[in-house]
């Protein structure tokens, strides 16, 4: 019953107005393209540390779950992530927006968000201890698979042409090995200039990839930004929960999967997403209309990558080591504040840590109404914004967003340039998606097979390192299913004669 | 008469050489009257950021001023730190300075900058080197891990931060004192090289004090690389102790960009090292695993020459230099 008292002592009056503050800062924090998770804690952790702790902490996790939701307003509106984690909210997301749809995926992704991030917070309260030893489990040698596994899932993710979507993940490992390598420590690919030292930024390059294009397309087609058919309500609730309820079997695998990946510290959010939403279209009757605006795609990654939040946590609180960049923030927070990881965690540090999930508790249910409320305004400004308004202002709101990643002006122009680039590319029928999942697993891969690779050395048994673990093998063999089963079951139809399954196959590679 | 415009332009030169030197003067008393942008070179929640956390609010304290924290990572610091010299020079502006981080980067390419570009103004404080085992290690000693790198070379693994980094600057150290020879693993930061360790994937770990205090539940040190025994683990022998003469750790500091007065310097380095005096800051950072050093402006030269003196001639062992 302790846990009662302590989630009590979270509900009071001014923790509650806290809570709500977070998340409502959070939400807006997060839609805008560049402004992040992290960053939106990184700027509270002063003000925090002039409160309670326990206010301080319910602030904290307000702000990151609002933060982390408010990424799909702009991924859903503008086609862009605001962090790797929205990446797939975008496939169904945008289509729908574009369709006159946008009001229903807003709601989509709150409820989808308050699901999963329930689920996740569930686990962290519930399986910590336990969940925290699959962490460990991970060495490098798996980590390079399970990054290997997240580029095979181009093939099942890119709406296209499969090949063109191996050349893009391809483009996408080599722009990720610029810069000083983690592992080794030379110079690549720099030519010289001192403004690729630091490599290319992961979120300035899905500002770049995604949203440059759609700006350009705006100037240079006279069709209105977004499609709007008569009355638009900006919440379709009821609508929304009935496709929820339809996919409720979708929302909790989704939430399952984010919150057991998220676990991976390093790895989490982006692959996550990425999983539920390719078994979403998988266990689809209709797998076809994913990427062309199926309700069912937003729900799969809101609800996973708002499960993340919980899942993060978990090494984090148990580990000392932090799942994701916020998480390491907040561990330095909670440092600060006098908290230690560990065992102590549920005994002498209890209090804090009931807070703290009970924060994160709230601050979920909070999304619902802030959501739907916020989403609602996010939408109606969006649709009433006239084309030679909207286009300046989220071309700002691009360059001051890369800017304030790392205050540099650089990662702008990198940002810029890799927009023409995306631009140019996606005219050759080059989706971003493949080129960013690139950008993000190369160096997952890489650190893992170098790490790897010295363990075998030593070791002196090369082939057992990399083929010898139980977890290396299951996710080798998801590799192999992940690649072939799109060839596999397309020769088994065309045996069959199945004319539908062929008919959508070249919809599909059209 | 005719004047030249060149003597104009000189003329005035001097003269607003001389009007802002004199208000330099009178602002260095009265500094800082506002605001100072502390950027730490790396992202948050690392080891730099979280002891700028803890400076924060005793320099409210002092100066009534906020130090307010920003980030400006990559390239392991290089980004930042080539951008300081283009900062403006007026002390509300300092970035955190790392050994030997400061020193390692820029030997042997060009990384932007160069370790004397950075006018370091006080050092507060390091993480002494430590190397850690899990607690149900076979080795017990260090000596036990000493004995079974003599016997197999190489197949004692031991996980670190990176690549020419404090880590493995302190492992080819260690290599050179004890004549062994380990396999080094790098890893992306603290976080992933402790995680290596905790599940088992390497034997042994290059960390810090710090790291140690944070998993006290799970891990051990088998030596520290400290002057003396961190007041938290008493039961840990130092290096030196043990015949190995190693003292080293990342070290911790600020930094100006060139052209800032040298009155603003020395009031920063003064402000800073009264944060260090402070009993209550001084408590917070032994619980976290710091060890606490001055190093201010004036004896800044000697301090950086002797570090520069020492990872140079690691660098050359580990063929960074010539």
């Amino acid at each position: 019953m302790e846990i009662l008292t302590y989630a009590l002592g979270a509900l009071s009056p001014v923790n509650l107005g806290l809570a709500l503050v977070g998340v409502a800062a959070g939400i807006i924090i997060g839609a805008l393209p560049g402004l992040s998770a992290t960053m939106a804690v990184a700027v509270l952790v002063p003000v925090t540390f002039g409160m309670a702790p326990e206010s301080a902490l319910i602030m904290l996790g307000a702000i990151y779950t609002g933060a982390i939701y408010g990424g799909s307003y702009s991924a859903i509106l503008v086609n862009t992530p605001g962090t790797p984690s929205a990446i797939a909210t975008t496939f169904d997301g945008f289509p729908m927006a574009k369709r006159g749809d946008g009001d229903l995926a807003v709601t989509l992704s709150t409820l989808a968000s308050v699901a999963g991030g329930l689920i996740g917070v569930l686990a962290l309260l519930t399986l910590a201890p336990l969940l925290a030893q699959v962490a460990l489990s991970f060495g490098p040698v798996e980590y390079f698979w399970l990054a290997i596994f997240g580029l095979t899932l181009i093939s099942a993710l890119s709406e296209g042409s499969t090949l063109k979507g191996f050349i893009g993940a391809g483009f996408g490992l080599l722009l990720s090995t610029i810069g000083v390598a983690v592992v080794g420590g030379d110079t690549r690919y720099t030519f010289g200039s001192q403004v690729l030292l630091g490599g290319i930024e992961t979120v300035s390059a899905l500002i770049g990839l995604y949203c440059i294009p759609v700006l350009i397309d705006l100037v240079a087609t006279p069709e209105a930004h977004l499609k709007v058919d008569g009355e638009q309500r900006g919440i379709r609730l009821r609508e929304g929960l009935g496709l929820a309820w339809l996919g409720k079997f979708n929302l909790f695998r989704s939430a399952s999967i984010g919150t057991l990946v998220a676990i991976l510290p390093g790895a989490g959010g982006s692959i996550a997403s990425l999983v539920s939403y390719s078994e979403a279209r998988r266990a689809s009757r209709q797998p076809q209309t994913f990427g062309k605006g199926n309700p069912q795609g937003v729900l799969a990654t809101e609800a996973a990558n708002n499960a993340t939040v919980g899942g993060g946590f978990i090494p984090t609180l148990v580990l000392g080591i932090p799942g994701t960049p916020p998480d390491a923030v907040i561990l330095g927070a909670l440092l600060v504040q006098g908290f230690r990881t560990g065992p102590e965690l549920f005994t002498t540090n209890a209090s804090i840590t009931y807070t703290f999930i009970a924060g994160l508790f709230l601050a979920t249910c909070l999304l619902l109404p802030l959501g739907l409320l916020i989403g609602r305004y996010a939408f109606k400004s969006i649709i009433t914004i006239p084309k030679a308004l909207l286009v300046p202002t989220i071309a700002f709101m691009t360059v001051i967003g890369t800017y304030a990643i790392r205050n540099s002006i650089s990662d702008v122009v990198i940002m810029l340039t890799l927009g023409v680039a995306g631009w140019l590319l996606n005219r050759y029928g080059f989706r971003p998606s493949p080129i960013v999942l690139g950008l993000i697993l190369g160096p997952i891969a890489e650190q893992g097979f170098v790490q790897g690779f010295l363990m075998g050395r030593a070791s002196g048994a090369m082939f057992t390192t990399f083929f010898g673990g139980p977890i290396s093998l299951t996710i080798i063999a998801l590799s192999v299913v992940s690649v072939f089963y799109p060839i596999v079951k397309e020769r088994l139809a065309r045996r069959r004669g199945d004319p539908g399954s062929r008919g959508s196959h070249k919809e599909a590679s059209s | 008469m005719r004047v030249s415009r060149s003597s104009i332009g000189l003329a005035a030169g001097i003269g607003m050489a001389i009007v802002t030197s004199l208000s330099m003067v009178a602002s260095a008393n009265e500094f800082p009257s506002n605001n100072v942008r502390y950027v730490i070179p790396f992202g948050p929640g690392g080891e730099s950021d979280i002891s700028a956390r803890l400076q924060q609010k005793y320099f409210e304290e002092i100066t009534g001023e906020q130090l307010v924290v920003q980030y400006m990572p990559g390239g392991g610091g290089a980004v930042g730190w080539s951008q300081l010299k283009d900062m403006t020079a007026d002390g509300y502006t300092i970035m955190g300075s790392n050994l030997p981080h400061i020193i390692l980067k820029p030997m042997g390419k060009d990384v932007g900058f160069q370790a004397e570009d950075l006018n370091n103004f006080f050092y507060f404080h390091y993480s002494p080197d430590a190397i850690l085992v899990r607690n149900d290690s076979p080795y017990e000693t260090l000596d036990d891990l000493i004995q079974a790198a003599k016997q197999a070379p190489g197949v004692v693994t031991l996980s670190g931060s990176g690549t020419y980094s404090a880590n493995d600057v302190a492992n080819t150290r260690f290599q050179q004192l004890a004549d062994v020879t380990t396999t080094y693993i790098p890893f992306k930061g603290t976080g992933a090289a402790v995680t290596a360790l905790l599940g088992g994937q390497v034997q042994a770990e290059w960390g810090y004090t710090t790291v140690a205090a944070n998993h006290q539940d799970k891990l051990r040190m088998l030596a520290v690389a400290a002057e003396e025994r961190h007041p938290m683990f008493p039961d840990v022998p130092t290096f030196k102790e043990l015949g190995y003469d190693m003292v080293g750790g990342a070290y911790r500091g600020m930094a100006v960009p060139e052209g800032t007065p040298v009155e603003i310097r020395q009031r920063l380095s003064d402000i800073f090292q009264q944060i260090n005096q402070n009993p209550a800051f001084q408590q917070k950072m032994q619980d976290l695993g710091f060890v606490l050093i001055d190093v201010p402006l004036e004896e800044m030269p000697e301090f950086m020459a002797e570090q520069r003196r020492v990872y140079e001639e690691t660098a050359r062992e580990l063929g960074l230099i010539d």
